[in-house]
C-alpha cells in the first residue's frame, strides 16, 4: 500500500511526535519503501499458524506476595527537571479546554 | 604491555603471580585508550578515577587465585544502566540521565571482581547497525578508520579490537552483537533469550533483547557469559539454571557433531565474494577435524527482515513511550501544555532513526494495520521458529556468515535505512526464533575481517563454544591485529 503525508501525520500525532513540513515529505517516501519492504509478508500462507509474542515460551514467573522495600523516594527524584512539594512540576494540563494528554 | 597480547587467564596469572597489580594493570589500560581513543572514538563516558580506586581496593584485597575475572577491566554499552555513572544509549534524550541503580549484569560484574572502565558509544537506543546513529559521535574501526565498526554495539566492538580493554558488554536485538564482532575479527555472543537478565537493560525489542559479552578468543567469552548469566528475580523471562560452566565442553573437539549449513545464508548473489570463501573454507576445516557438515534449509529466512522490523519498531513504540519530559531524561523548554511538552520533548529529544522506528511501529499497531502487519510478522515469527527446531532434530549446530560484507565505509548506507536495515538478513532470524548465536572470525577479505556465525539450540550455549573453540585452535584468524590504517599484522 502507498503511505501519503496525511496517514504520517496521523501515526506522528498518535506517536507524539511533530514533524516540518518537509521532514513529513522525506519521512513519507522512506517510510513508504520500508512499508512495502514489511509487506512482502503477504505472499506467507499463515493460515492456522499461531503468533509468536514471546523470545522463548516459560512461563509468568510471580514472586511471593511479600512486601518489600522500593526505591527511595528522594533517589527518584533525582533526574526530576523541576520539583515542588514533594511532586513533579510540569506545565498546565489542558490549553482552555482543548485536548489533554 | 599491550592488551592485545593476553587471554584473560593470561593476565589473570600475571595477577596471581604479582608481576603485575590490578592497579598497574588499569593504568595501562588507560594510557592505551588515551594512545588511540582519539582515533577510535568508542567511549561516550571514563570513569577512571572509580576504575583506579576500584583496583586499588581489589590488590589490597589480594587476587582471589579461584576468580580469573578478578582486576580485569571492562567495557560496558552505554544502554545498560550503571549507577552514579552516565547513562544516555547515545540519545540526546537521556545526555545528562544519572541512573540511582544498577542493572542485573552490572551487579555480576561488580561480584565478578571486574572493573568497568567507561560506557561505550553505540546507534541511538541500539536501532542501527554502524554507531553512526550515536547522538554524541561516531566510532571508527581498527581495522580501517574509514570503515564502521558495526553496530548498534560499534563502542563496544571496537574497543576491544583496538586493544584498549580485554573485553566488553554490548547487547543484541537483531545482531547488535554479531555484526560488530564480525566486523571487528571478534568473538561476539548473543546468548539464548532468557540466559543473561535484562533488568536495567535499556528496552528496546523486549522479547528480543539479550546483553552478551565482546572478547579476543572463545575461552574469554564463555567466562565472561559464566559472570553475568543467570536467573533473576527481576526479570520474570530469565532462565532458572544457575551456576552453568560454559567452558565445560571447550576441549571436546566436534568429532561426530552434526553441522547445518543453510543454503539460503549462502546465496551468491548480494555476498561478497571473499565471505562466502573463507565460510567455505571454514566449512572445510570444520570436516577436516571430524564433522559432519551438511546442507540444510531455512525456507522462511527471507521473511526474517520484515517480520523482525515490525515486532521490534512495535515494541521499541511501546517501550519508548515512558520518555516523556516528565520523571528523568531531556526536557524541552518550549512548552506551554503537557501534551507540547510530551510531543515537543519526544520531537527534540529523540534522532532520527529511532523516529522512524517509533512511527513504523506505531503504524504496525495502529487501527486497520494491526492484522495485516503486527499479526501477520507474529505469525511469520512462528514459523522462522519451526524452521530452526526443524534443522535441530537432526543438527547440533547451524553455520554460516554472520554478514554479507565486511565493514562497510562510514557514511555509506546512512542515507539510506532500507540497504542498512537489510544488512541484518543473516542474525535476525535467530533473534526471531530466540536461539543463541555467536560470530567468531573465520578469514579476510579485501583486509578486513570475516565473522562466521554458529547458532544453536536453546540454551545449549556450550555447544557453540565447543564447536568455536576447536574452530579457533585449529587456525590463527583472533590472533591477527589491526593496524588502524587498514591492513593486517
Amino acid at each position: 500500500m502507498n503511505i501519503d503525508e496525511q496517514s504520517i501525520k496521523h501515526v506522528a500525532k498518535l506517536a507524539k511526535l511533530s514533524f516540518k513540513e518537509n521532514e513529513v515529505r522525506q519521512f513519507t517516501e522512506k517510510m513508504g519503501s520500508i512499508i512495502e519492504m514489511v509487506e512482502e509478508l503477504n505472499e506467507l500462507d499463515t493460515t492456522d499458524v499461531p503468533g509468536t509474542y514471546h523470545g522463548i515460551t516459560i512461563d509468568s514467573v510471580m514472586r511471593d506476595d511479600v512486601a518489600q522495600q522500593g526505591t527511595d523516594r528522594e533517589l527518584l527524584f533525582k533526574n526530576v527537571k523541576t520539583a515542588k512539594d514533594g511532586m513533579i512540576e510540569v506545565p498546565e494540563m489542558l490549553d482552555n479546554g482543548g485536548e489533554g494528554a | 604491555m599491550n592488551l592485545f597480547d593476553y587471554t584473560l587467564e593470561e593476565l589473570h596469572r600475571m595477577l596471581v603471580n604479582k608481576e603485575i597489580t590490578a592497579e598497574t594493570l588499569m593504568e595501562k589500560t588507560f594510557l592505551r585508550i588515551e594512545e588511540t581513543e582519539e582515533q577510535i572514538g568508542a567511549f561516550l563516558t571514563l570513569t577512571k578515577d572509580k576504575a583506579l580506586e576500584k583496583a586499588r581496593a581489589i590488590d589490597k584485597q589480594g587476587i582471589d587465585p579461584t576468580n580469573v575475572l578478578s582486576g580485569i577491566p571492562i567495557g560496558i554499552k552505554d544502554n545498560i544502566i550503571t549507577e552514579g555513572v552516565r547513562t544516555t544509549a547515545a540519545s540526546k534524550m537521556l545526555e545528562d540521565f544519572i541512573p540511582v541503580y544498577n542493572a542485573t549484569v552490572m551487579e555480576k560484574v561488580e561480584a565478578a571482581g571486574m572493573i568497568p572502565v567507561g560506557k561505550m558509544n553505540m546507534d541511538e537506543f541500539a536501532m542501527g547497525g554502524s554507531t553512526e546513529n550515536s547522538a554524541f559521535q561516531i566510532t571508527r574501526n581498527p581495522w580501517n578508520l574509514n570503515k564502521v565498526p558495526g553496530g548498534s554495539s560499534g563502542g563496544s566492538a571496537a574497543t576491544v579490537a583496538a586493544g584498549q580493554v580485554p573485553v566488553s558488554l554490548g547487547s543484541d536485538t537483531g545482531g547488535s552483537i554479531r555484526e560488530p564482532a564480525a566486523f571487528t575479527g571478534l568473538v561476539g555472543m548473543k546468548p539464548t533469550y532468557g540466559r543473561v537478565s535484562r533488568y536495567g537493560l535499556i528496552a528496546f525489542g523486549s522479547s528480543f533483547d539479550q546483553i552478551g559479552p565482546f572478547t579476543k578468543t572463545v575461552k574469554d567469552n564463555a567466562l565472561v557469559l559464566n559472570a553475568i548469566s543467570g536467573q533473576d528475580k527481576k526479570d520474570s523471562t530469565s532462565y532458572a539454571e544457575e551456576n552453568v560452566d560454559f567452558t565445560e565442553m571447550l576441549e571436546k573437539g566436534v568429532k561426530g557433531m552434526r553441522i547445518g549449513v543453510p543454503k539460503e545464508y549462502m546465496v551468491e548473489e548480494g555476498t561478497e565474494e571473499g565471505v562466502l570463501k573463507a565460510v567455505k573454507e571454514a566449512i572445510d576445516t570444520f570436516k577436516k577435524m571430524g564433522a559432519i557438515v551438511e546442507e540444510v534449509s531455512l525456507p522462511h529466512s527471507k521473511y526474517g527482515i520484515p517480520a523482525y522490523y515490525i515486532i521490534a519498531s512495535s515494541e521499541a513504540s511501546s517501550n519508548l513511550q515512558r520518555f516523556d519530559g516528565v520523571r528523568y531524561g531531556f526536557r524541552t523548554e518550549n512548552a506551554r501544555t503537557l501534551e507540547e511538552l510530551y510531543v515537543n520533548t519526544r520531537s527534540e529529544g529523540f534522532g532520527m532513526e529511532v523516529k522512524r522506528r517509533i512511527m513504523l511501529g506505531t503504524f504496525s499497531l495502529s487501527a486497520g494495520f494491526y492484522d495485516a502487519h503486527f499479526k501477520k510478522a507474529a505469525q511469520a515469527r512462528t514459523l522462522i521458529r519451526r524452521d530452526f527446531d526443524k534443522v535441530f532434530q537432526e543438527y547440533d549446530l547451524i553455520l554460516g556468515p554472520t554478514t554479507t560484507t565486511t565493514a562497510f565505509d562510514i557514511g555509506g548506507k546512512i542515507e539510506d535505512p532500507l540497504a542498512m536495515y537489510l544488512s541484518d538478513i543473516l542474525t535476525v532470524p535467530v533473534n526471531l526464533a530466540g536461539v543463541p548465536s555467536i560470530s567468531i572470525p573465520c578469514g579476510f577479505s579485501n583486509e578486513l575481517p570475516v565473522g562466521m556465525q554458529l547458532i544453536g539450540k536453546h540454551f545449549d550455549e556450550k555447544t557453540i563454544y565447543q564447536a568455536a573453540y576447536a574452530f579457533e585452535q585449529a587456525t590463527d584468524f583472533h590472533k591477527k591485529q589491526p593496524t588502524f590504517e587498514g591492513g593486517v599484522k
